[in-house]
């Protein structure tokens, strides 16, 4: 157990290394700098010598890799650096995006993992009119682009009925019910597809372990329709379901992205898409190393639940 | 190591039957063409495709033509779907936007595919740390947020399309190199691929014959899943207006952009593009679906349909009828799957009767109808296989017309099984002991820890050497011989009266086969429970049985004492079987003595189903389906000619 933590441990650092040398590298490449987009919001115009004195006050007149050297020293000291905007310091800045965006990603999980695996299972098992309508709802979930029902469920919800805000975040803190009514139209818009997508792999895999020839010799042996379901297809399907919950949640990191803009969230993919038209590149960087944080944690996760749930993992 | 047959020959009779599994490429795609959902998806994406394509010769008007008369229309004759708040109509605008979506989804799956599978194959084939390293660079560039990387590849090269699904195809693609790699893996683990190195085999032959076919469904359901996922991100960026903006022409992101600004006055425009976007990703996800459902054929249906079935029929037993002092009697049991408009018989007339304590073998070549004839008894036929005529009274019930709450009663405490492959037959997540113990406790009110001393108790009957070990150990823990002893210690955990056992020894090793064969004479004389042995293996019936039943194209063709059967064979049939080998060759595809193979159900000739390769037909044995008939006392034969044979008095 210790070693397996470790080695995680290692293969984390290792991915949050790679990944924002990668971010690092692209966002380079992009066309603009940062020092342009500040001195052309504050004045309009300016001349060569005030670009280069902001590129050199900004520390991004130096080279890639002096730069990266410097962010990494930063996080040595638990520092992401400063939104060169702002000037407010990164972690500061994201922190307060963290909990509307986890609002909605974990929201949409907990939805997809409850609804998404059992209509999935009773799909797998049922034919008949149930399962077509488990089909139906998960085949609709699945095509609708989610910025259109997002507009659609706020035009019809938000605008028509008013039952919930179009836009905008409240703090849990401030008011739970607030903070519900905020966050039910974009984890309902999230959900739409990562429920259809839950409850197609779940059914996959429940329809693929229930062709195996053990469920026909646990039948053999007597055992109840329920027992072979419920305790042993179950227990084998739940190895891929675990994995699609931890692409899930990779998936609606970039989801949120979108579904954050409609809506006005205050949340980390927000921050991304603005700072990525800025080219506010501590803040690009400090995005792409929380999302990372987020798939690393959800990797541990689902590393340790395949070791509950399989055991031929225990040994290797 | 026994040799061990490839997939298709290693289908055992029950899974030959059902000829949905057998289909080549063309009954794929005849499968295909009965589903009408897939049908209907297909020609959905025929008309995006022929519309896209021919959009300036079809479309009314350009895209661009604006109608300022009739801004926001609605749908009318002149505008079929209506026009947008420039009046330019919105069906001409649909369909040049399809030509943006089409062609970058193009782009985007070649990406794709091709990197996916060609790392995934590498990356499942190279043991040790290249695979691993292949898998953990896919772990990582999924890890990547999607949708920042995209961004960030838009703002390099803004507006571009082209840039944006090869990028998208890029970092997608290790979803689809974790499926190939997983199943690449699994089946390099399984037994068969283990026999193809020994034997062998060269790794590209083997990735061409056994790993790519059975690739194919997980595949195609990826390509479909992504093929749909990239229509919708390349809504969702047009939409933003980051690629291909509303100043490079329509595309069904930036019409549902434009139509959202309008959204309170007009909501009429979110509908014809929003229809066209989800129609499109729902019939690549029907599509995909029906292939996957094609290509990976059969599993368990529901149960009901099956029960429903088997009440259909007229009861045609009594149960009076089961004569006195037999365990089991079989009388016409005849066996059906359904094959698409008609039902296929596999398993025709079979009769016989079977004393307590009894041990009787079914004999004959693979694709005879043993397996479902022994499954039947136990109602666990196959998905689609069901009875039609005949009965199989046991303890005054008749197996035949069974229900699922009848047959609760009677698997495991009456009637057990244990099958070919003794690894594959237990759940690969439970514990030996905790197996053991439910199937225990399913069969009597013991406790927890009363169940776990009968458990080892069961181990020690079947000879497992450290119970206690074994009963702690998960099945792939265990070596062929000791999961086979365990599986019998399942079937024995219910005290049945019957087991029947399914070519019990044909997975193991010829020394194991040996030890499990002693185990199971042992067990009868133990216990006197009865055996219903199942095997090609003359040998191995021999050691076993006192009489025999042999089965050829879904017949029983004689019946009699192994010792007459060994002394003077009353069937051309049995009579080839024992020529070929005494001890048949656990692949038996083609007998030596025997032209020819045995036909699938669907082809079974007229008359004698053995006649077009026996050396003794005339033309009487083609004209009229032969009876079983008497030759002596105790004997039958499915033959007019019994007093051909060479052996025959």
């Amino acid at each position: 157990m210790f070693r397996h933590v470790a080695r995680w441990l290692v293969s984390s650092l290792v991915m949050l290394f790679a990944i924002t040398a990668l971010t690092f590298v692209l966002a380079s490449m992009a066309p603009g700098d940062a020092a342009r987009a500040i001195l052309s919001s504050e004045s309009g115009s300016y001349t060569a010598q005030q670009y280069q004195q902001m590129r050199h006050a900004l520390g991004i007149d130096q080279p890639l890799l002096v730069q990266y050297w410097h962010w990494l020293d930063g996080v040595a000291h638990g520092s992401l650096g400063t939104d060169l905007f702002s000037g407010q310091p990164v972690t500061q800045e994201l922190n307060a995006r963290l909990a509307p965006s986890l609002s909605l990603i974990l929201g949409t999980v907990l939805v997809a993992g409850v609804a998404g695996v059992s209509l999935g299972i009773i799909s797998a098992l049922r034919g008949g009119v149930l399962g077509r309508a488990v089909d139906v709802i998960s085949l609709l979930g699945f095509a609708i682009p989610s910025f259109w029902l997002a507009l659609a469920l706020a035009e019809l919800l938000a605008v028509k009925i008013r039952a919930f805000p179009a836009t905008g975040y409240t703090p849990l803190g401030a008011s739970p019910a607030g903070w519900l009514r905020g966050i039910t139209l974009p984890v309902l818009t999230l959900s739409a597809g990562a429920v259809a997508f839950t409850a197609k792999q779940t059914r996959d895999s429940m329809a693929e372990v229930m062709s195996r020839e053990f469920i026909v010799m646990l039948r053999a042996r007597g055992l109840s329709r329920r027992s072979v379901v419920l305790r042993h297809a179950l227990r084998n399907a739940a190895i891929p379901v675990v994995t699609v919950l931890g692409l899930l949640l990779v998936a609606l990191l970039g989801g949120t992205v979108l579904i954050e803009d409609v809506f006005a969230i205050p949340g980390l993919g927000q921050q991304a898409v603005t700072a990525a038209g800025s080219h506010d590149l501590p803040v690009i960087v400090g995005v792409a190393f929380y999302f990372t944080v987020i798939v690393v944690i959800a990797n541990l996760l689902v590393d340790l639940s395949y070791r509950v749930l399989n055991p031929r993992v225990h040994g290797s | 190591m026994t040799a061990v047959s490839p997939p298709s020959a290693a289908l055992s009779d029950q899974q030959a039957a059902p000829d949905a599994v057998h289909g080549g490429r063309g009954r794929a795609l005849r499968d295909l063409a009965r589903r009408p959902l897939a049908l209907a998806a297909v020609g959905w994406l025929l008309l995006v495709v022929v519309s896209a394509a021919s959009a300036s010769v079809l479309a009314h008007g350009g895209p661009e033509t604006e109608d300022l008369a009739h801004v926001l229309s609605g749908p009318g004759a002149a505008h079929w779907l209506g026009t947008d708040r420039l009046g330019r109509d919105v069906l001409s605008r649909l369909m040049f936007g399809g030509q943006v979506t089409l062609i970058g989804v193009a782009e985007a799956l070649v990406v794709f595919a091709g990197l996916g599978v060609t790392l995934g194959l590498v990356a499942g084939f190279a043991s040790g740390w290249p695979g691993r390293l292949i898998a953990r660079v896919g772990d990582l560039v999924l890890a990547l947020p999607a949708i920042i990387v995209l961004l960030m590849v838009l703002s390099v090269f803004p507006g571009n399309e082209l840039a944006t699904m090869i990028a998208l195809g890029v970092i997608s693609c290790p979803m689809l190199l974790r499926v190939v790699r997983g199943s690449t893996l699994a089946l390099r683990g399984e037994l068969y691929i283990k026999a193809a190195r020994l034997s062998g085999l060269t790794g590209l032959r083997i990735v061409r014959r056994h790993v790519l076919p059975r690739l194919a469904g997980p595949v195609i359901v990826q390509l479909s899943l992504f093929a749909a996922a990239a229509v919708l991100i390349q809504g969702a960026l047009s939409f933003l207006g980051l690629s291909t903006p509303e100043t490079q022409g329509p595309s069904w992101g930036n019409m549902l952009g434009e139509a959202s600004v309008v959204i309170s006055q007009d909501p009429w425009l979110l509908v014809p593009t929003g229809c066209a976007l989800a129609l499109t990703v729902m019939a690549l996800g029907l599509v995909g679906d029906a292939v996957r459902d094609v290509t990976a054929g059969r599993h368990l249906g529901p149960p009901q349909q099956r029960g429903a079935r088997r009440a259909a029929r007229p009861a045609s037993c009594q149960k009076a009828m089961q004569p006195t002092g037999s365990l089991l009697s079989v009388q016409g049991l005849t066996v059906a799957f359904n094959g698409g408009h008609r039902d296929i018989t596999v398993v025709r007339d079979v009769s016989f009767d079977l004393a307590p304590g009894e041990a009787l073998g079914i004999v004959g070549e693979s694709g005879c109808g043993k397996t479902v004839t022994a499954r039947s008894l136990l109602g666990l036929l196959p998905a689609g296989g069901h009875v039609t005529a005949g009965s199989a009274l046991f303890a005054g019930l008749d197996l035949a017309a069974a229900s699922e709450r009848d047959f609760s009663r009677i698997r495991g405490q009456m009637i057990a099984l244990i099958s070919q492959d003794p690894m594959s037959g237990l759940d690969p997540s439970f514990r030996v002991g905790s197996q053991l113990a439910e199937v225990i406790r399913c069969h009597s009110a013991l406790t927890r820890g009363q169940a776990r001393a009968r458990a080892a108790e069961l181990l020690g009957m079947v000879n497992l050497p450290e119970p206690q070990d074994t009963l702690s150990r998960y099945p792939h823990e265990l070596s062929g011989g000791m999961a086979q002893r365990v599986s019998i210690a399942l079937a024995l955990a219910g005290s049945p009266r019957l087991l029947i056992a399914d070519e019990p020894t044909t997975a193991l090793d010829v020394t194991v086969q040996a030890e499990i064969l002693v185990l199971l004479r042992e067990l009868r004389e133990r216990l006197g429970m009865a055996i219903i042995l199942v095997t090609h293996d003359w040998g191995v019936l021999a050691d076993l049985c006192d009489r025999a039943i042999v089965m050829y194209a879904g017949e029983v063709v004689e019946a009699a004492s192994v010792a007459e059967i060994y002394a003077s064979p009353r069937h051309p049939y049995t009579e080839g079987l024992l020529a070929a080998n005494p001890h048949l060759a656990p692949v038996a595809d083609m007998l030596p003595a025997i032209p020819g193979s045995v036909p699938p159900p669907s082809a079974w000739p007229d008359g004698c189903h053995f006649h077009p390769r026996c050396r003794y037909a005339t033309k009487e044995c083609a004209s009229r389906s032969i009876p079983l008939t008497a030759p002596a006392s105790g004997r039958l034969t499915r033959c007019i000619h019994p007093d051909k044979m060479a052996g025959a008095s």
